[in-house]
């Protein structure tokens, strides 16, 4: 039998994590992810893990990117003030190639915002916050029960890509409790840490050397293999290069790494979208609100379908594109002043009509809303 | 070749180093190196963290596990490294900017928690690789490249500032004294929890041409001259001490690390679970 429980999506968020592997959480109270630093305090001293409250949002990142150098999954857990915090840390991790998750509980901004209100602001954030060109991946679920399961797709994608993975969430979804069915152990791959090298006593560790299909080299545990990490541009062997082509080489291959497989990392869901004439695209806590939207526009015989980004960077850029070549319409709900439109309209090389349902009050978009959105669009739509 | 005891701790490869002729930074790396090869530690169970500055680049030149990191952020990075393998010797090195500016607050937290590092710093008074301007611990009115007039701020006592937070060892010398600083640094290795060794060093290509000690043995013979034992120290009044270099061992206790308390927590978090350990 599969377990059934009640969860609260920041619980769902550590408890999937340990599932995961993850052994060492460092974070600071922020609101509203605390629970999951909570979460982790209470179970990773259970399971031989280590949990710490360090100083502040920096020292955290810090702390989880040298944990995972020496061997350990690691996490934190933040919200908007945090996440600003961690920013030049996640560029080492890009930089260092350091497998990490850091978890982003969205809430209200700029600056403090409103922290018990909900909000989508930082999906951009997300992509583009450390200075300098980076490859990112962030995984951003819909429901307590994705939290759960996505999470550990967080953690295996930060082992094989070796890079950071951001994990969205937003208030509304850290903060709900659900009825759960947890998956079965069987459905759960984990991709563990590599221990050794393999290689004789003497050979010499290369941690950043990339294969001819652009992955990454597994990281191993600090030790025998003795390496040298630096957030300095670097060759193979880690240590410090400078000549022009060194440094492209190395930011070609940091970019590729993630590029070149964007098709086996992207991840998305969809609903109805077989005959749809307008596609209502919506991620996290909105998706679903917009499922629901859906389900009430086809019972008004509209032709409606949802696409549902999971991974936010990379986008689900093909399947999208595929999407705009067959319907008349596409309607962007999400909680800010339109930075994933501004994705799609990048793709909307046809100029399908793109509406932007944005809202950046504290509450989450109501399937009424989205129906409103959908129905107007409809009505546009026929008086072309 | 003769080659020393010690240059099987070195990445010889990486060299040349990136430090000015006659700069004291490789005198710590020395000192550093000999305190490990006189305490016989595992070259593969030595994580050394740095952050960013001169100093920090001896991470790039040490043959252990190393680490060069974020301006400032060492101390949480080895933090995270000594949860993760608390069989690790694990030590950061920097310098006053980054340990005391930029890095000030998780210095302090490192210390208080009685984090199981040992923290070397490396103290030259001024910001060396980005061309000399005032640090935390450049004295009141002494010239920078940003206090051409003389420096109007307070400095840090980085021993007072370690002593204050928590630190179980701290101590104080400088590269013209190696013994004692190869000493100090072995009682750090050896000690459990926090340990601070603060050692003087001389950039006299920035602090010292700008406050007329511009040669290498200028500020040598300034570290000589100006250097007072703590137990010689202590029977002089601060106005006799002045602005001069109180060198010894200021703390030197034992108490439980922050991983020894995790440890029992663990246990305890087990037991009320009753479960086993994975």
């Amino acid at each position: 039998m599969r377990e059934f429980v009640l969860l609260q999506g920041d619980e769902a968020c550590a408890l999937g994590a340990i599932k995961a592997g993850c052994r060492f959480f460092a974070g600071y109270p922020i609101t509203p992810a605390t629970e999951i630093a909570e979460t982790m305090a209470k179970e990773l001293p259970k399971v031989g893990g280590t949990f710490i409250q360090m100083e502040d949002e920096i020292a955290s990142a810090a702390a989880i990117i040298g944990a995972s150098l020496s061997g350990e999954k690691s996490m934190t857990a933040t919200s908007g003030p945090g996440f600003s915090l961690m920013q030049e840390a996640i560029g080492y991790a890009a930089m260092t190639e350091t497998p990490t998750v850091i978890v982003n509980v969205q809430r209200g901004g700029p600056s403090t915002g409103m922290p018990t209100k909900t909000a989508q602001g930082d999906v951009m954030q997300a992509r583009w916050g450390t200075h300098g060109d980076h490859q990112i991946i962030a995984i951003y679920p819909s429901n307590v029960e994705e939290v759960y399961k996505y999470i550990v797709t967080a953690f295996n994608y930060a082992e094989l890509y070796r890079t950071p993975v951001i994990f969205l969430m937003d208030e509304i979804l850290g903060h709900m409790r659900e009825s759960v069915y947890l998956p079965y152990e069987s459905e759960m791959m984990v991709v563990p840490r590599t221990g050794e090298t393999g290689l004789a006593e003497d050979d010499i560790f290369h941690p950043f050397e990339g294969d001819d299909q652009m992955m990454a080299t597994p990281l191993v545990k600090m030790g025998k293999s003795r390496f040298h990490v630096s957030g300095l541009v670097h060759d193979e062997s880690g240590f410090p290069v400078g000549t022009p082509s060194d440094v492209s080489r190395l930011l070609r291959r940091l970019d590729n790494k993630i590029r070149l497989h964007s098709d086996e990392i992207v991840i998305y869901d969809e609903f109805m979208t077989e005959d749809a004439e307008i596609l209502v695209l919506a991620y996290g806590s909105v998706a679903r609100s917009a499922m629901k939207a859906v389900k009430m526009a086809r019972e008004d015989k509209i032709n409606v379908g949802l696409f549902k980004p999971v991974t936010i960077w990379p986008f689900p850029s093909t399947r999208l594109r595929q999407l705009l070549k067959k319907v008349s319409a596409v309607i962007v709900a999400e909680m800010n002043l339109g930075q994933i439109l501004f994705e799609v309209s990048r793709l909307n090389k046809r100029g399908v009509k793109l509406e932007h349902l944005g809202k950046v009050d504290g509450e989450l978009i109501t399937p009424q809303e989205i129906l409103d959105s959908i129905s107007r669009v409809k009505s546009e739509i026929m008086d072309l | 070749m003769a080659v020393s005891r010690l240059t099987k701790y070195l990445r010889q490869d990486r060299m040349p180093h990136v430090w000015c002729p006659g700069c004291g930074n490789g005198v710590i790396m020395k000192a550093f190196v000999d305190a490990v090869d006189r305490e016989s530690l595992d070259p593969d169970r030595i994580a050394v963290v740095s952050g960013i500055g001169c100093s920090s680049r001896v991470t790039g030149y040490l043959n252990f596990n190393t680490m060069h990191t974020l301006h400032g952020r060492a101390v949480a990075f080895a933090t995270g490294v000594k949860l993760a393998r608390p069989e690790f010797n694990v030590i950061v090195m920097g310098g006053d900017g980054d340990m005391m500016a930029i890095g000030g607050n998780h210095f302090i937290h490192a210390c208080r928690r009685n984090m199981d590092i040992t923290t070397i710093v490396f103290n030259n008074n001024i910001y060396g690789m980005t061309g000399g301007q005032y640090s935390p611990t450049t004295p009141t009115e002494k010239i920078a490249s940003t206090s051409p007039y003389g420096n109007v701020e307070n400095s840090f006592d980085i021993v007072k500032v370690a002593m204050a937070a928590g630190a179980t060892y701290v101590a104080r010398s400088t590269v013209i004294h190696y013994a004692q600083a190869v000493q100090f640094i072995r009682n750090g290795l050896k000690h459990k929890g926090m340990a601070v060794i603060e050692i003087m060093t001389n950039c006299h290509t920035y602090y010292g041409r700008y406050n007329s000690l511009s040669k290498p043995q200028d500020m040598l013979n300034y570290f000589k001259t100006n250097t007072i034992q703590l137990a010689k120290a202590k029977t002089m009044s601060p106005e006799e001490i002045g602005d001069k270099i109180v060198a010894g061992e200021f703390v030197n206790v034992d108490t439980e690390t922050y991983i020894d308390r995790y440890e029992k927590m663990r246990e305890k978090a087990l037991a009320a679970e009753g479960g086993e350990r994975e």
